[in-house]
């Protein structure tokens, strides 16, 4: 059982929750991930670690509340513990020997976004931020991004905060502006991260995506989790979930994401239910 | 006088119409007299040829008299001088290719049921004898055992028996490997694994799950942390495709991920959170217990139409032959010298047939069986909205990529010799990790190998 020393609900819909693990927080990098399971039929689920602290032997993770197993995971407070929690999981993201980066957080990918960037700046690279919401009620991490980055652009959708407009915009104004970087990193929805790739690939700027497809074991042993990256078969868990943006098949990989779509509006609806009458 | 009946005395089972609906175990066990009459088969041959059949030298004949003498416990204590899973294995080792292939009954008529016998032994143990946890004394030495598939489980208890404290490292949140997460609880309830290993546990065996070996540690944080000795059981779990076009689309899987989506994550149970797709017509590619496995488990989740494609024919098949016939008997299709080439889709991206070649059998290939061929311009198409890849898995690479010093061969098998000693000082391993996917008592015998030489190569040390 693992111990939730902290929780914090960052917005209506995503919350935070410092675990302690400490045999993750021991070797957890950028970049990497934890699977962890609620209840006893509950679901594996991965999330990734927005950060650790090796020497209280915590993780942090930040979820968005999207379905029954993040509900189930956000009634849980501090003090309770979750049943698994394991890792780290995946290949750490590569920092070294980058000097000029840009990373696009977009929404609750803003979480996976962090530890990257502050990887980064604690490196020693000059960092540019550029993070994209839905509306102001939504935004996350503002703050910490400013903290671990040289610049730092804000959009919405409907302006409510920052400026108006989408992360591409912003990225398209400083190549304009004639701004290089070494590398883009862009996490957020599969949409998002496939138009920054497009607009990349113009300028032929690296670009690498953290993918995040449906995953059991976490382990590279169910293949659940494959992906088409330059034409091979990639398991994000294993192979992951980091890769190069303009080598991966996008469509097949939101095709593939929709796989449980009935199933998992089902489930959520079951799991509003049980919560609003209190049994759960 | 001995029971001179050319046949065994059969297993009650399930009804196929029945058990096609539930998950419960398909074949029931024998009782006490079927036993009794069964043992009465036993010739307790001098020779004691089916012992070598067995992998781990059963001490077969011993055990059945004891069996016809009614003695039940008594054949218990015998079976567990040299197996350690003996409910396991009665129940899933390939009996008519190993101890019961060599059975002089078997030359006119049917060998004698051993396996069938073995099982009723470690259940009536089970269900009669409370074991005394003895804790054994502490010889003051450290072990570590990654994976807790039968391979590791086995080679954890051998050390804790010598004394050794012994902690087993598991990546999934279960201890059991294959056993959990891999054969269908209508073949093997997880129950009785479950029973081995809580007897591990209370000998004073520490199993960790949730740790990664490679991730969470490396082994060589294990030789850090004080264990002067490591075995790898990781198994062979990584599975395998056949790189055709279409294979990532919706509603294709590995067996894998289908078995452990319905076994590890229980999905065929109500109130359960992992998801299943119930499709109508499926498609299981292999011929091995994996494709058998997953074909029964998807006609248990109500699927229609269930299809095995193999590209040899029957005799070739390499699943157990218990197994096939009860797939048969339970209405999954066969569709032999078949290999499929391409997988179709829909619009919105799921699976809607399989492209399928017919195959002829050719000259034999390098393993002695006929290679099969392609008939030219034979092509067709099965109609179906799930496919399921069993064809073979590879050892996982997550450790001997971060260990180093471990070599491979060319499968990606650890290398080991005949003790398990692998090329790394203080480093053993056994099971499917080095010979690649292969069986239960194989993994075990492996297990049972590799704690010998753990010991001798400790008390060498010192
Ligand atoms: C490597 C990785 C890192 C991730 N990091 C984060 C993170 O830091 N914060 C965050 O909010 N989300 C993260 N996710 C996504 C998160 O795992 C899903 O939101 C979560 O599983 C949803 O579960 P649910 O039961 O609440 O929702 P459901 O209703 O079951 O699913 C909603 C959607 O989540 C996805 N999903 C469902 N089950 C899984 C699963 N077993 N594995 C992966 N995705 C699934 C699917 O796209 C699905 O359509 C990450 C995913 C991956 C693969
Ligand atoms: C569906 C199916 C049906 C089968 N049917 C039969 C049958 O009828 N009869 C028979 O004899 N054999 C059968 N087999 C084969 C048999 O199950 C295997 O040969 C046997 O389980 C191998 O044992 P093992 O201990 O080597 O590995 P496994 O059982 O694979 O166990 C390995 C364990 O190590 C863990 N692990 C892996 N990597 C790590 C890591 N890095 N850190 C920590 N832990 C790790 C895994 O999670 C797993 O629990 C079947 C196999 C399958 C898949
Ligand atoms: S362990 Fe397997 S091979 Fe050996 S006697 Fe028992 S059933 Fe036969
Ligand atoms: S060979 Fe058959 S008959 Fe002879 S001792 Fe072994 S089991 Fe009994
Ligand atoms: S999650 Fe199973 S292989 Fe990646």
């Amino acid at each position: 059982m693992y111990k939730i020393v902290e929780k914090e609900n960052l917005n209506p819909t995503v919350t935070k929750m410092v675990v302690a693990a400490p045999a993750v927080a021991k070797k957890a990098l950028a970049g990497q991930f934890i699977i962890l399971r609620v209840h006893e039929n509950g679901e594996r689920i991965p999330l990734t670690i927005a950060d650790y602290d090796r020497v209280k032997g915590t993780i942090t993770i930040i979820f968005q509340i999207v379905g029954k197993t993040t509900m189930l995971l956000n009634e849980l407070n501090e003090g309770d513990s979750i049943l698994d929690f394991v890792g780290p999981l995946g290949k750490p993201s590569h920092v070294d020997g980058l000097k000029k980066v840009c990373v696009i957080g977009g929404g609750v990918g803003c979480a996976i976004a962090y530890p990257t960037a502050k990887a980064l700046h604690e490196n020693g690279a000059d960092v540019t931020v550029i993070t994209g919401f839905r509306n102001k009620d939504l935004v996350i991490l503002e703050d910490e991004f400013k903290q671990v980055s040289n610049h730092a652009y804000l959009v919405s959708d409907d302006g409510s905060t920052g400026t108006k407009g989408l992360v591409t915009n912003v990225l398209q104004d400083l190549i304009n502006q004639g701004e290089t970087f070494d590398e883009v990193i862009a996490i957020g929805p599969l949409i998002m991260m496939k138009f920054v790739c497009e607009l990349t690939k113009k300028y032929n700027i690296k670009t690498i995506v953290s993918m995040n497809p449906i995953m059991i074991d976490g382990t590279g042993m169910c293949g659940g989790c494959r992906l088409s990256v330059g034409g091979k078969t990639k398991f994000a868990c294993v192979d992951g979930p980091d890769f190069d943006g303009h080598e991966v098949d996008f469509d097949e990989a939101m095709s593939r994401g929709a796989t449980y779509r009935e199933f998992e509006a089902r489930e959520r609806e079951e799991a509003c239910n049980l919560l609003r009458k209190g049994v759960a | 006088m001995a029971n001179m009946a050319m046949t065994k005395v059969p297993m009650p089972t399930q009804d196929g119409n029945v058990r096609r609906n539930n998950f419960d175990e398909v074949a029931l066990g024998y009782t006490k007299e079927m036993a009794m009459e069964e043992a009465q088969r036993c010739l307790h041959c001098p020779t004691k040829p089916c012992i070598s059949g067995c992998p781990v030298a059963v001490n077969i004949p011993d055990f059945i008299e004891e069996v016809k003498n009614g003695e039940f416990e008594k054949a218990y204590q015998i079976i567990r001088q040299t197996s350690s899973l003996p409910a396991v294995c009665g129940r899933v080792c390939p009996q008519e290719t190993q101890c019961e292939s060599k059975c002089v009954r078997g030359v006119k008529g049917e060998a004698v049921a051993i396996g069938r016998l073995e099982r009723f032994v470690a259940d009536w143990h089970r269900e009669h004898v409370k074991d005394e946890a003895v804790k054994p004394t502490s010889n003051g030495h450290k072990v570590a055992v990654v994976g807790a598939g039968p391979a590791g489980l086995t080679c954890a208890g051998d050390l804790a028996k010598l004394g050794y404290q012994v902690s087993v490292f598991e990546a999934l949140h279960v201890a059991g490997g294959v056993l959990m997460y891999g054969i269908p609880e209508f073949r093997l309830p997880k129950a009785i694994v479950q029973n081995e290993i809580d007897g591990l546990k209370q000998m004073g065996v520490d199993i960790e799950t949730n740790m990664v070996i490679g991730r969470s540690e490396s082994v060589d944080d294990l030789f850090e942390a004080g264990y002067e000795s490591v075995f790898i059981g990781s198994g062979a779990g990584l599975p395998n495709f056949m790189n055709m076009p279409g294979e990532n689309l919706k509603g294709v899987y590995s067996a894998n991920e289908f078995l452990t989506r319905c076994n590890l994550m229980k999905a065929y149970k109500e109130g359960v959170d992992t998801p299943i797709q119930h499709p109508k017509r499926a498609v299981i590619v292999g011929g091995g217990n994996v494709a058998m496995d997953a074909a029964r488990c998807a006609k248990r989740l109500g699927v229609e139409e269930v299809t095995i494609v193999y590209r040899r024919s029957m005799e070739e098949l390499p699943a157990r032959k218990e197994e096939v016939e009860h797939a048969q008997e339970e209405g999954i299709i066969f569709r032999l010298l078949t290999n499929p080439v391409r997988v179709l889709g829909d619009e919105n991206g799921w699976v809607k047939g399989m492209e399928c070649v017919s195959m002829e059998l050719g000259e034999p290939d390098e393993s002695g069986r006929r290679r099969p061929v392609e008939i030219k311009d034979s092509n067709f198409v099965l109609d179906v909205d799930c496919m399921i890849m069993a064809i073979g898995t590879s050892p996982n690479p997550l450790i001997r990529s971060t260990t180093e010093g471990l070599e491979t061969n060319r499968k990606g098998c650890l290398i080991a010799d005949d003790n398990g000693a692998t090329t790394r000082e203080g480093v053993f391993a056994g099971g499917d990790a080095v010979t690649g996917a292969a069986t239960v008592i194989l993994a075990m015998g492996a297990g049972k190998t590799a704690a010998k030489a753990m010991d001798a190569y400790i008390q060498n040390k010192k």
